[in-house]
């Protein structure tokens, strides 16, 4: 009996870790979402769809171009900024004025987009990019080095957003539009600058989180339906906009996924995730951490 | 009145007859499954025209389909019996997603996230219980023994399944005029614009909205259910998920979100747009048709908001004045 009970302990530390692993790269994804809110007050259907472009963008760069992953990475995030930011140009810009509902389903319209090219251009094959990074025996636990790097490379890009927000003017002028969307035009700040600099970041973020994600995952072009879900739950728990909020929830649904994958398969993980939000929505309607008003 | 009557009247004779007069198979089986669909996009526009945009109407039709199929392959329950469980399910499903947002006040943005995420974990329930749902293999009812196809709700012929579906579409329409000639109207219409100055002017909000998602969901797991039976196989990704949940908006979006015959026009143009590429293309065309409903989407939406049919109909009634 002893001997049960101590195995089972340590393959429930193993999930708790794991979780907290697997938080931080949903962390990075609800940060990226919760920027794009906040500031423009829009939501990206299709944020996971640029995570899984970047995947791609990964993939084809690292196993037919052979470029090494660590210059491919900073490109990959090049690239899926520069689609963040003409999502913006093409897409949100011209809608600004429309009904706020207009915005979001018109992100849904790319979301197809996205999806049906990955299909028409890369098949719907799953590829992975090959690179099996060595297990981490610590105890009789194991973790795999790729969780471990993207759990640190996740918190390391949160920083920088975290310093690039309160050191730099740019970044002061966007956490200020996010405040007060009229009075910074009168302020002299140029708003549509800001807007497109927001999505460039937001997209950069989903290709930082591309990145960490491919070391893990095969890429196919429905993946982003496997995460995109439960970042939107994230964000809409932590509050929309809500960066703190985003960040705890994150780890609290990471933990979830992860024990539940534990007693089952993934899949139910998600279920209970689900579960979980619903029983918090009756609880705490605004998001955990809403300020009551 | 009396002259539009009449045209309603010839139009539906026209449509009953046509079967009669005209039997190419492919051309019928088109238009079942435009009259199937447009009825479940006419189930997605009672709730999406006062502004209560669900992406989670791939999960409503998931039940449908689902839960008929399971009861009547492992329990041997006649669909007649499926159908109704089925969309009593997705009735409870709506209420206990839609209840705690409606009640909280959950809406815009937030609503249309936790409606997403729900069609997304319909879709993960269906993949997760492979054993009995055969995952994103997809799953097929079981064949009826010859002479029990009523019991089964399961026909060879073209004919009937085009006068079901015709059935089912009539009622859709009535349904929504119904909805659109009620005092429910204005209440809603009331909300999408100030929840709290139409709380103050004595509506229930709360009961309100939770009224049209349920008769939207109900409709959706309806239509979910007969796809099932007319096409007798489905799988998670053609009946269930956010791609479902997004097309359906895009037909409505498309065909326009305010006029009784917008969801049907949708359905129209986009299985003709489907059905054109997939011929055009062939097995190449995977992944083209949603491509191109993807730009469409985006187009109409900035460019013509009220869809083709309202655009039409603002037209003519600019004319007139």
């Amino acid at each position: 009996m002893q001997a049960f009970l101590d195995i089972f302990d340590i393959y429930l530390l193993e999930a708790v870790i794991n979780g907290i692993l697997l938080g931080g790269v949903l962390a990075l994804l609800a940060l990226g979402l919760n920027l794009i809110f906040g500031v423009i007050d829009v939501t990206w259907i299709c944020y996971a769809e640029l995570v899984m472009i970047g995947m791609y963008a990964m993939y084809f760069m690292v196993q037919y171009y052979g470029v090494s992953y660590f210059v491919a990475a900073p490109l990959t995030i090049l690239l899926v900024a520069i689609l963040g930011a003409l999502l913006h140009y093409l897409v949100i810009a011209p809608l600004l004025t429309a009904p706020p509902i207009n915005q979001l389903l018109a992100t849904g319209g790319v979301l197809f987009v996205l999806q049906s090219f990955a299909t028409v251009a890369f098949g719907i094959d799953f590829r992975n990019l090959g690179i099996r990074l060595p297990v981490l025996a610590f105890g009789d636990m194991n973790f795999s080095y790729a969780r471990l790097l993207s759990f640190l490379a996740a918190l390391v890009g949160m920083v920088a957003v975290y310093l690039f927000m309160t050191r730099t003017f740019t970044g002061t002028a966007i956490r200020a539009i996010s405040q007060d969307r009229q009075i910074m035009a009168l302020m002299g700040v140029d708003t549509k600058r800001i807007y497109l600099i927001t999505s460039a970041l937001g997209g950069a973020l989903a290709g930082l989180a591309a990145c960490l994600l491919v070391l893990q995952y095969d890429v196919h072009p429905f993946v982003g339906l496997s995460f995109g879900p439960i970042t939107f739950l994230i964000c809409v728990l932590g509050g929309l906009g809500n960066f703190i909020g985003g960040f705890i929830a994150a780890f609290v649904f990471a933990e979830i996924i992860s024990l539940g994958g534990l007693f089952s398969d993934l899949e139910w993980g998600y279920v209970l995730a689900f579960a979980f939000f619903i029983v918090m929505m009756f609880i705490r309607p605004a998001g955990l951490f809403a300020r009551r008003a | 009145m009396n002259s539009r009557i009449i045209a309603w009247a010839i139009g539906l004779a026209a449509l009953i007859a046509l079967p009669f007069l005209y039997r190419d198979p492919y051309h019928l089986h088109l238009l079942v499954l435009i009259l199937i669909w447009s009825f479940a996009y006419t189930s997605w526009s009672i709730m999406g025209r006062f502004n209560l945009v669900s992406l989670g109407h791939g999960g409503f039709m998931g039940v449908g389909a689902y839960v008929t199929a399971l009861l009547w392959n492992h329990l041997g329950v006649s669909p007649w019996i499926g159908i109704p469980i089925s969309m009593v399910m997705a009735g409870l499903l709506a209420v206990v997603v839609a209840y705690p947002c409606f009640r909280f006040r959950i809406t815009g943005h937030y609503f249309v996230l936790v409606t997403l995420a729900l069609s997304g974990i319909v879709l993960q329930v269906i993949t997760a219980t492979r054993d009995w749902t055969g995952g994103s293999l997809g799953y097929t009812p079981n064949r009826a023994r010859s002479g029990q196809g009523f019991w089964a709700l399961q026909f060879d012929d073209k004919i009937t399944w085009y006068l079901i579906a015709l059935g089912i579409w009539v009622v859709g329409l009535i349904i929504w005029r119904a909805v659109d000639r009620s005092m429910a109207r204005y209440a809603m219409e009331a909300i999408s614009e100030d929840e709290d100055a139409a709380a103050a002017a004595g509506v229930n909000v709360t009961a309100e909205k939770l009224k049209i998602t349920l008769i939207s969901a109900l409709m959706t797991a309806l239509a979910g259910a007969i796809y099932c039976q007319y096409q007798m196989f489905i799988s998670p990704d053609t009946v269930s998920g956010i791609g479902v949940s997004l097309q359906m908006v895009f037909a409505v979006i498309v065909g326009g979100l305010y006029v009784l015959l917008g969801p049907t026009v949708g359905a129209v143009i986009t299985i003709l747009l489907a059905e054109t590429l997939r011929i055009g293309f062939g097995t190449k065309a995977v992944g083209w048709d949603n491509l191109v409903y993807g730009v469409l989407l985006v187009l109409f939406i900035i460019f013509l908001p009220k869809g083709i049919l309202g655009s039409i109909a603002e037209r003519l009634k600019f004319r007139k004045a």
